[in-house]
């Protein structure tokens, strides 16, 4: 670990004295909140640059990583965005986890023509030119996850519990619509936002089981970030609350954050997301054990880290064929590349930024992995979902309409910067 | 007239004219080597960073007349900043989102309503965090010159309610710095809530865009607001020195070293305490609206109580009592602070392995600081005044 | 414990194929098998239904050992030829693949090895799975075990379907064991109120409710309640009305019966004025209203040249211009003219608008709401006591988060900011000691006195390094312990990580007291309420029965004089301060193990503790603990009001203290006297 990180700082120094090399920022916070998640995407970044050098670069270039701290400090992302496009000149970056953080760096990205890959999971809502999106819009994971709890758990009540931020007040937004539209009443949709980081769950896990008490099957749509799913689940194992009973799904718990849980009281209870450890492939057995032998045995492989995967090698791809990394050819480039999943099948880039990926269902196991027990064929990304009236008339597509956000209905493009 | 007047009670004051002196020849040389204006040897987003910190030496100045001089340590004046930031920022927000929405409209069959432009506004900033409605407290925030006054007088109303109870009820010490950190956290949760209408946790982003300048670019706009910053500090620079240097300010010193006989010698000590703390929350407000649009961003983790702490840290570091003290402390921790933590500071190969200034800085940040209030307790500015006074100026 | 089950039925169905029986069964259910096996093989609850009815039809062992495996997820299928087999993971061959041992999933007859790769795994989810364990109930109740009996009675509480009552009558018949018959039957009660047709049986079934406060009885007896909401002309008649709904003004109850709005409460009427008017079209009883978007799109439709008549379409930027102009588009266009709120409200009250009980029986309805209207005012009480040990929960965390606060700043008027760190460092101890002890409750055990001497010992030392010079300057220890403070959460960030770390309870501690379905509080919140017990004593004892706690209060009263009594005040202070930061520590462990370790647990209590401490009064272990109680249970009551919003309840809690202490600025339990004064 501290090797790399010197390796990495020398490689910095390098890149300084010898400009003609392709330069790829990488902005993950790597102290603060938010380090635990973000620095396993730096080290994959890390990986995967090494092994594109060692299959000899890019354009007959060598690919230097540039990386910097933003802290997971939300202002000091746009800072630390501008510094890497005007003082490093880097041709692409790679970096984010948080929406705010992601909201900070657009404007920065979109005013100096940068282009960045973000590859978590995310609300939706958006569509910059400027980023490819290569973690689940809504339609990709949400969605899907209560289509799942709807047909094949019968679920009727829902309680949506997330942390008070945007991804979860957007998300749960939509599934509000959605489930209204599905025929369940607004009564039986309980919704409840807890700040980060909170501890004190007793009071809301009473009354998660007390919704059982109008006969309807309750079901847990969890988008509870980081830390607070600690208590949370502890506080679930407490009351005794089983899979069976009240299954809970959760967006923002994979195999990184079950590593710090003892996740026996957990099994049985769910996650979506596009990539799970488990699956079964040659390319994901392949990536696991490249990741294991460079960070340790113990380390995992999750979601975030596969968008990364194709979202780099898509970009390689599209370097080679504009064959150079000007932002514009680049962009050109990138529509319709395709680039095999970890999990089977293949993710192409849609016009609108989004990719095609399939969904995942897993069930928690006791030894923190995750059981693949539903798997879609690849679902094309939404940037603007079906399931809100303002959001239904909009569309993005880059390639043919240029423009993010096109009203279908007026046939207008209502912006061409994002929303921030 | 005046003005002759002013510059002759300056001139009296060798330490002002140094200060102002300095700081014009910095504003000058910033401006020539930036990218906007000069030869490009200063990155915007340098600039953007020394601009912020003049706004930090601002607020800075305004805890050393809370503390330093009036000793009230107050551990919640990042709330006023922020609160002028946020007030500021719905101004840009809304006032931008407006501009894009009526643009988009321009070629629609029908013009748009009123409520249609606020709705279309509403949906645009409130989308985000899941509403669609304007909350009553954006009411005017497309009125620039209501949001600037509101960024003087909701803070300074603030202070006035808090500081009136507070000091009514004659808190003070200990006391008081917890109660003030106490306001810092509510105002902190109430608008890291979704319900507070200024979009939670997320804030308010895309500061660093004034509506109407869209064709200007940043590296223009960051140097205007550095000249801004650096005008804004000058004045309160002097501002400030004028309140320390006249009476009033004996009075103040004078309730900061015993307060009970300065009560029986027939002041009414709350309400100094109060102007004080009223000014100071108001320069802090000033300096908090400057400061957020070339940040870009604020969300609530700016006031939360940890903020108001390190303001106390700068201006103990950088000397108590002392203006200048207050502006070096500030501009000195928080530039050295945003050096070591940006990584950019070469790690220090040790034998037994590797000092990383990202992992260790916090740590010694702190025990120098335990240092500091040990060993230093003028700071940095004793230090100074321990040179100059040697040297018989 | 399902695998206990297939265990038990194993020997029986080895017995039943040892004799080499004829082939038929097996080979006429695989042949079942084999026309299902695409259902089989990638189930879903929405197509696996009538597949197990066949396979239920069809009976016997086979069948049951068939859907065991098939639950436990331990059925495979070889891809090539789609046969079930079972199959174990069998390390990997000579070229490194990995292999499997595979037997026969009917027979169990070995297979040998296979290529992991030649076989899939069938995983039904968890919503097969119930379908699964509700087709195996008739099965399991009616066996020996009484494991399995209880098993069947599981899957039976969470589905019980009209197929269950039969084989569930005969299994209360037979039943030996009498609270697994107690158990039957309460089942069987859901069951009928459920699915029975028989109303005389179904009354009495919701009458031998009366006065039960579990969940499952509200949950049989709230279906019977359901009601849709109706429209028309006449007075209606002969139907089983819930309620007559005015529009605008009743709201809806629980029990489906209708109430006055009442103010405050936050319930919205039933129906608003323009929904029950949408009612009315879609039933056709009156003429659409054009909306505001219709009203624009038609102004755009029909425009002529940019004009509707004399009115330019560039003009129409306000509403009553878009009125107008429509309006001449209803006079001359022959648009749907635009519908007045008093037409609208005259239309509305020209109808009846009202509720139908889903259930068809009134004697039914009225029993169902006799007896939840006595659950529920029960109910309501046993959640006031809830609520009340929620408060008392929270707030014996916070007292034991501030009690080594009340003796360092209490007693002796240090403010240390650093005490947050105390208690991160605690939890970190437990932590340490738990990755170096395996047993959980050895180590916990351990922790305590180990969280205990780790914080004493830091205590002390920042009180001889630090704190001793800055006694006459309490400002100042405030900032220098803030900056330990920094660089203490920073050191643990760089040794721990920014991860939280699990502080795991060991097992006696997890699940929960529970006094019915309403009122329960976790086992680990007892164990803190009662530590937090022990510590008020033992602060109590030492500080006012023993020599140290004399001498404490004595060299904080006036330390010259204690001095000259022959204390020695460097040497109580050094003490006093190491005993509050050990208390520290060990509430560390016990806030840990409620919630998580990170290196920001001290921070986030840091806040809360010291407000803790100057509400309740400062000096006073009786003031620390008023000022948690209250703390505590404001905190609870203003979340009962605005149930969705913990930071609301948070930012409210701090206005008050605000407040309070304009009014009681020394706290509910001031000092009086000299030591009053700083």
């Amino acid at each position: 670990m501290k090797k790399l990180v010197l390796a990495s700082a020398m490689m910095c120094a390098v890149a300084s004295q010898a400009m003609a090399d392709i330069k790829v920022g990488v902005l993950h916070s790597l102290s603060g909140t938010m380090a635990i998640s973000e620095t396993t995407l730096k080290d994959t970044m890390l990986m995967m640059i090494e092994q594109q050098n060692a299959k000899g670069g890019l354009l007959g270039e060598k690919l230097v990583p540039v990386v910097v701290d933003p802290a997971s400090d939300w202002p000091l992302f746009a800072e630390k965005a501008r510094e890497l496009l005007t003082v490093h000149d880097v041709d692409v970056i790679f970096g984010n986890w948080t929406s705010v953080s992601r909201k900070s760096v657009l404007p920065v990205i979109e005013e100096l023509n940068g282009l960045l890959f973000y590859p978590v999971q995310y609300e939706g809502e958006e569509s910059s030119k400027n980023v490819f999106y290569t973690g689940a819009a809504p339609n990709q994971q949400a969605i899907p996850a209560t289509d799942y709890y709807l047909e094949e758990l019968g679920v009727e009540k829902f309680a949506l519990l997330g942390t008070d931020y945007v991804y979860p007040r957007t998300t749960n937004k939509i599934l509000e619509q959605y489930l209204k539209d599905k025929g369940i009443p607004e009564s039986d949709i309980f919704v409840n936002y807890t700040p980060f980081g909170h501890s004190d769950w007793s009071k809301i896990v009473a009354d998660v089981v007390a919704l059982g008490a109008d006969g309807k099957k309750v079901g847990v749509i969890s988008t509870i970030n980081g830390d607070a799913n600690v208590g949370f689940y502890k506080e679930l194992a407490a009351a005794g609350v089983s899979a069976d009973d009240i299954p809970v799904v959760a967006f923002s718990v994979g195999e990184e954050e079950l590593s710090g849980l003892d996740t026996t009281n957990l099994v049985g209870h769910l996650a979506a997301w596009n990539y799970f450890q488990s699956a079964e492939t040659d390319a994901n057995a392949e990536f696991i054990e490249a990741w294991k032998s460079k960070m340790g045995a113990e380390r995992v492989t999750n979601d975030p880290m596969e968008a990364h995967y194709i979202g780099f090698n898509m970009w390689v791809q599209a370097v080679n064929d504009a064959g150079s990394t000007d932002v514009d050819k680049v962009r050109d480039a990138m529509y319709g590349q395709t680039f095999p999943n970890l999990t089977g099948g293949v993710a192409e880039m849609l016009p609108n930024h989004h990719l095609t990926k399939p969904v995942l269902i897993g069930e928690i196991q006791a030894d923190g992995q995750f059981d693949i027990i539903s798997q879609t064929t690849e679902v094309p990304g939404d940037a603007w979902t079906d399931f809100l009236p303002e959001s239904k008339v909009l569309v993005s597509d880059w390639k043919g309409l240029s423009c993010g956000m096109y009203n279908t209905e007026t046939k207008t493009c209502v912006q061409i910067k994002s929303i921030y | 007239m005046e003005n002759t007047i002013l510059i002759k009670h300056l001139l009296k004051h060798p330490s002002v004219m140094i200060f102002l002196g300095l700081l014009a020849g910095f504003t000058l040389l910033v401006v020539g080597l930036a990218e906007g204006a000069g030869i490009g040897l200063i990155s915007t987003s340098f600039v953007k960073t020394l601009g912020k910190t003049l706004c930090l030496c601002m607020i800075a100045i305004a805890m050393d007349l809370v503390w330093g001089f009036c000793g009230i340590l107050s551990l919640g004046h990042f709330a006023f900043f922020a609160l002028g930031g946020y007030i500021i920022g719905m101004w840009l927000m809304f006032a931008r989102t407006k501009l894009i929405v009526l643009e988009a409209a321009q070629n629609a069959v029908l013009p748009m309503t009123q409520s249609e432009v606020s709705q279309a506004v509403g949906t645009q900033i409130f989308g985000v965090v899941g509403g669609a409605e304007i909350p009553a407290i954006w009411t005017f925030a497309d009125n620039f010159w209501i949001q600037i006054a509101f960024v003087v007088l909701v803070p300074g109303l603030l202070a006035l309610i808090f500081g009136w109870l507070a000091f009514r009820a004659r808190v003070n010490g200990v006391y008081l710095s917890i109660l003030t950190q106490a306001m810092t956290l509510a105002l902190a949760l109430y608008l890291f809530q979704n319900d507070s209408g200024l979009r939670g946790n997320n804030g308010l982003s895309g500061l660093q865009n004034i509506p109407g300048f869209d064709a200007v670019s940043q590296a223009d706009i960051s140097i205007w607001f550095f000249i801004a910053s650096a005008g804004a500090l000058a004045l309160i620079y002097v501002l400030a020195y004028g309140l320390i240097s006249s009476k009033m300010g004996n009075i103040i010193r004078g309730i900061r070293d015993n307060e009970a006989r300065v009560r029986f010698l027939g002041y009414n000590v709350e309400s100094y305490k109060l102007f004080i703390f009223v000014l100071t929350a108001i320069i802090a407000a000033v300096a908090g609206a400057l400061y957020y649009p070339q940040a870009g961003i604020i969300n609530p983790a700016e006031l939360a109580p940890i903020a108001s702490i390190y303001l106390a840290v700068w201006v103990a570091i950088g000397g108590r009592g002392r203006l200048y003290g207050a502006v070096i402390g500030a501009a000195f921790v928080s530039l050295l602070s945003s050096y070591f933590t940006g990584g950019q500071a070469p790690d220090i190969p040790l034998g037994f392995g590797t000092l990383r200034w990202t992992e260790w800085w916090l740590v010694l940040l702190g025990l120098s600081f335990v240092g500091v209030t040990l060993y230093a307790p003028k700071g940095i500015g004793g230090l100074i005044d321990h040179l100059t006074r040697k040297r018989g100026v | 414990m399902l695998r206990n089950l297939l265990l038990l039925l194993l020997p029986v169905f080895l017995i039943f194929s040892a004799p080499n029986i004829s082939a038929s069964p097996l080979s006429s259910f695989e042949e079942l098998l084999e026309r299902n096996a695409k259902l089989i093989q990638k189930s879903s609850s929405k197509t696996v239904d009538p597949v197990l009815t066949e396979i239920q039809e069809f009976g016997g062992q086979m069948a049951a050992i068939f859907m065991q495996s098939w639950i436990e997820k331990k059925l495979y299928f070889v891809k090539d030829t789609g046969a079930f087999v079972l199959a174990e993971p069998a390390g990997k061959n000579e070229a490194g693949k990995k292999m499997m041992t595979v037997k026969g999933a009917l027979d169990g007859k070995p297979l040998g090895k296979m290529l992991a790769k030649s076989l899939k795994q069938i995983k039904p989810n968890s919503g097969v799975r119930a379908k699964i364990a509700s087709a195996l109930v008739p099965i399991q109740i009616g066996s020996d075990d009484i494991e399995t009996r209880k098993i069947g009675l599981i899957a039976l509480s969470r589905d019980i379907m009209p197929s269950h009552l039969p084989p569930l009558k005969r299994a209360i018949e037979q039943e030996v064991d009498e609270d697994l018959k107690r158990a039957f039957q309460q089942t069987y009660i859901y069951g009928v109120i459920s699915h029975s047709d028989d109303e005389a049986e179904v009354e009495a079934a919701i009458y031998s409710l009366k006065d039960s406060l579990s969940l499952d009885a509200r949950a049989a007896l709230n279906p019977l309640l359901t009601s849709q909401v109706r429209v028309s002309k006449t007075q209606p008649e002969g139907q089983n009305i819930a309620r007559i709904i005015i529009p605008g003004r009743s709201v809806r109850l629980s029990d489906g019966t209708a109430g006055k709005q009442v103010l405050m409460s936050g319930a919205d009427p039933e129906l608003s004025l323009a929904t029950a008017y949408q009612m009315l079209v879609e039933k056709g009883l009156a003429a659409a209203a054009p909306t505001e978007d219709s009203r624009k799109e038609t102004l755009v439709a029909m425009a002529e040249d940019g004009q509707i008549g004399p009115f330019g379409l560039t003009t129409l930027n306000t509403d009553a211009a878009r009125n107008k102009a429509y309006d001449w588009l209803v006079e001359n266009n022959g648009a749907p003219p635009r519908v007045l709120k008093a037409e609208m409200e005259q239309a509305v009250s020209a109808h009846i608008f009202y509720a139908v009980y889903d259930h068809p029986s009134k004697t039914v309805t009225n029993a169902a709401r006799e007896v939840l209207a006595g659950i529920n005012s029960q109910v309501m009480v046993y959640k006031l006591l809830d609520l009340a040990l929620d408060g008392l929960s929270l707030a014996s965390i916070y007292f034991l988060a501030a009690i080594g606060l009340a003796i360092t700043f209490g007693v002796m008027r240090v403010i240390n900011m650093a005490h947050g760190e105390f208690i991160m460092m605690g939890a970190y101890t437990g932590y340490v000691i738990q990755l170096l002890v395996p047993s959980y409750t050895i180590s916990i055990l351990l922790a305590l006195p180990a969280a205990f001497c780790v914080t004493f010992l830091a205590g002390v030392a920042m009180e001889r390094l630090v704190i001793r010079h800055l006694y006459k300057r309490p400002l100042e220890t405030l900032l220098a312990t803030f900056g330990i403070s920094i660089a203490l959460q920073q050191i643990a960030k760089n040794i721990f990580g920014t991860q939280a770390r699990p502080l795991t309870s060991p097992a006696w501690l997890d699940g929960a007291f529970v006094v019915n379905d309403v009122l329960a509080i976790s086992n680990i919140r007892i164990a803190i309420f009662c530590l937090g017990l022990l510590f008020l004593g033992l602060m109590l004892y030492v500080m006012t029965r023993t020599r140290f706690g004399l001498e404490t209060r004595a060299v904080t009263q006036n330390p010259a004089m204690a001095a000259s009594m022959g204390i020695n005040p460097d040497r109580i202070n050094m003490l006093t301060f190491g005993f509050g930061s050990g208390i520290a520590g060990i509430a560390g462990v016990a806030i840990g193990l409620f919630s998580k370790v990170t290196s920001e647990l001290g921070s986030d209590y840091i806040v809360q503790s010291f407000m803790t401490v100057v509400v309740g009064g400062v000096g006073n272990i009786w003031g620390t603990l008023a000022g948690a109680a209250m703390i505590g249970s404001l905190q609870k009551g203003i979340e009962w009001f605005n149930p969705s919003n913990t930071l609301a309840a948070q930012t409210y809690m701090i206005i008050f203290i605000i407040l309070f202490i304009q009014f009681r600025p020394r706290g509910i339990i001031a000092l009086k006297g000299r030591a009053v004064e700083d």
